[in-house]
């Protein structure tokens, strides 16, 4: 005790060592079974589950760095609300890569600890915030293809995945009804809030091309399923064997279809802008990112960084 | 005769898990909630699982300790704690006692959960009225009730006044797991425990 600055007590050594409600966190899958289902490739496995836990920290870590700049309580109460869920997926995702890899890295590990290369998010969640339109537009954009990516995830061959999945897609259904509402709110607003939003859409599109791209990982572990059962047990039912992951280009239709309504609704028209390239073709899942993803994890991991032996 | 024995063994330890209570919402024991899925004695263990209510519930170390220490106090040694993830929970978990008591401490309980479906999730568009909109906006935002999420199924009702006449002012609440709502008839806020 006596410490001159409340992170100290991070590092203090007792077991029970805490210094604010909801910290001294544990396995977030303590108990839960996370054997390698037969023929699932555990690196392959890994890698997903970092892609998909990724753009859930990154995109919490933009929420959150909302907090006390929304334009009312309400709204605070919403963008932290969902800031946290997506936090809490992304640590059930990140553990659950560190069980499947046999690494033996925790949550921490990957949150704090990793470069950037090593981050596999889509680059949509690390661009900088804008204005409330473009925080809006881009919960928008990510929530419904999360959310249709998710749905598909709950019948996924990996049953922790599948489970993770299940619970993300009750949440999310909300995330996406929240945006959507803000956005035909201020779509069909006055001239400056149709004006914003016209400006978010047009700044957040070109990073949407990018979702629907499937990286090796994913397709591997997509087509897994069509081939993996082929133990012949299964007889003629290997078709319809669940895969691991999702191809992401088979969400499109289903994305462009939520988009269309709300749009519609919100008197906003799809914008007609040029996806941003990757470079030499590598993109946010291979770990190439853009400028403001360096700023983004100096920021987030500076602490655990100074107090590299530090509990939460 | 072993069985009747571990039976009772189990049922005891049963009995002391299922007086530890939820750290947000101290009016209702985990078992109420739902969040409590078993309890079992495997060669002298407890072994308690009990499931989050959402992925990022920050409450779920609290329960674990609180269960932990609990069941020592109650003269078991050996306790683990598991955390089970599916199938995922749901408002439909929550007893009836449970609602009961959420409404006697002025929340309104939830109804029916919308049941899980194959396909796409319908898109709820109608805005939700806010205090910030509401006095501005044009025909767009109607005067009437939406009951967000809740399937068709009857209104929330006020657990002050039991007006059925409230609106929802935002679908996130203090916690994860609850909506802030207003009675229209005696204009008094509260809290939902929202359907998922």
């Amino acid at each position: 005790m006596g410490f001159d600055n409340a992170y100290e007590a991070l590092t203090e050594g007792q077991d029970d060592a805490r210094w604010a409600f909801g910290t001294g966190f544990e396995d977030p899958l303590s108990g839960v079974d996370t054997t390698l289902p037969d023929g699932v490739d555990g690196a392959d496995l890994a890698a997903y589950c970092v892609m998909l836990g990724d753009d859930a920290l990154i995109m919490s870590h933009r929420l959150q760095q909302w907090c006390t700049w929304l334009p009312e309580l309400e709204e605070e109460v919403a963008v932290a609300n969902i800031a946290l869920d997506l936090l809490g997926q992304a640590r059930l995702l990140l553990t659950r890569a560190g069980a499947a890899d046999g690494g033996g890295h925790g949550e921490d590990y990957y949150a704090f600890f990793r470069p950037e290369h090593e981050f596999r998010n889509v680059r949509l969640v690390e661009l900088e915030n804008g204005d409330f339109a473009e925080l809006v537009t881009r919960l928008l954009v990510f929530s419904t293809w999360r959310l249709a990516l998710l749905d598909r995830l709950r019948v996924s061959r990996d049953p922790v995945l599948a489970a993770i999945a299940a619970k993300g897609v009750k949440e999310i259904t909300y995330h996406r009804d929240y945006a959507a509402q803000w956005t035909v709110r201020l779509g069909d607003g006055t001239d400056e809030s149709h004006r914003r939003m016209r400006a978010a859409l047009e700044a957040v599109w070109p990073y949407v091309d990018e979702l629907f791209t499937a990286h090796p990982v994913e397709q591997r572990l997509a087509v897994q399923a069509a081939e993996g059962n082929g133990d012949g047990a299964r007889g003629g039912d290997h078709d319809t064997a669940p895969a691991v992951a999702i191809d992401p280009g088979t969400l499109r239709s289903e994305f462009d279809d939520v988009l269309a309504q709300v749009l519609k609704a919100a008197s906003l028209e799809r914008p007609e802008v040029a996806p941003i390239p990757g470079v030499a073709g590598k993109l946010g899942r291979d770990g190439v990112h853009t400028e403001a993803m360096g700023y983004l994890l100096a920021e987030m991991q500076s602490v655990a960084r100074a107090h590299p032996e530090g509990r939460w | 005769m072993t069985s009747t024995r571990h039976h009772d063994v189990v049922a005891d330890a049963r009995a002391a898990a299922e007086t530890v209570t939820d750290p947000e919402l101290p009016m209702l024991t985990l078992a109420d909630l739902g969040v409590l899925r078993d309890v079992d004695v495997v060669d002298g263990r407890v072994i308690v699982s009990i499931t989050p209510t959402y992925t990022g519930c920050p409450a779920m170390d609290t329960m674990r300790d609180d269960l932990v220490r609990t069941l020592h106090e109650a003269g078991y040694d050996d306790v683990e704690v598991r955390t089970v993830l599916h199938p995922p929970w749901s408002t439909d978990w929550i007893s009836e006692e449970g609602k009961r008591k959420l409404a006697e401490a002025g929340i309104a309980p939830p109804g029916a959960a919308p049941s899980p479906q194959q396909g796409p999730v319908p898109l709820t568009l109608e805005p939700a009225p806010s205090p910030m909109i509401m006095n501005t906006s044009g025909p767009m935002w109607s005067e009437s009730v939406h009951d967000h999420g809740r399937g068709g199924g009857s209104a929330v009702r006020c657990p002050q006044c039991g007006s059925p006449d409230t609106e929802e002012v935002s679908r996130f609440s203090a916690t994860a797991c609850k909506a802030l709502r207003r009675c229209r008839s005696c204009t008094e806020p509260f809290e939902h425990v929202k359907e998922i």
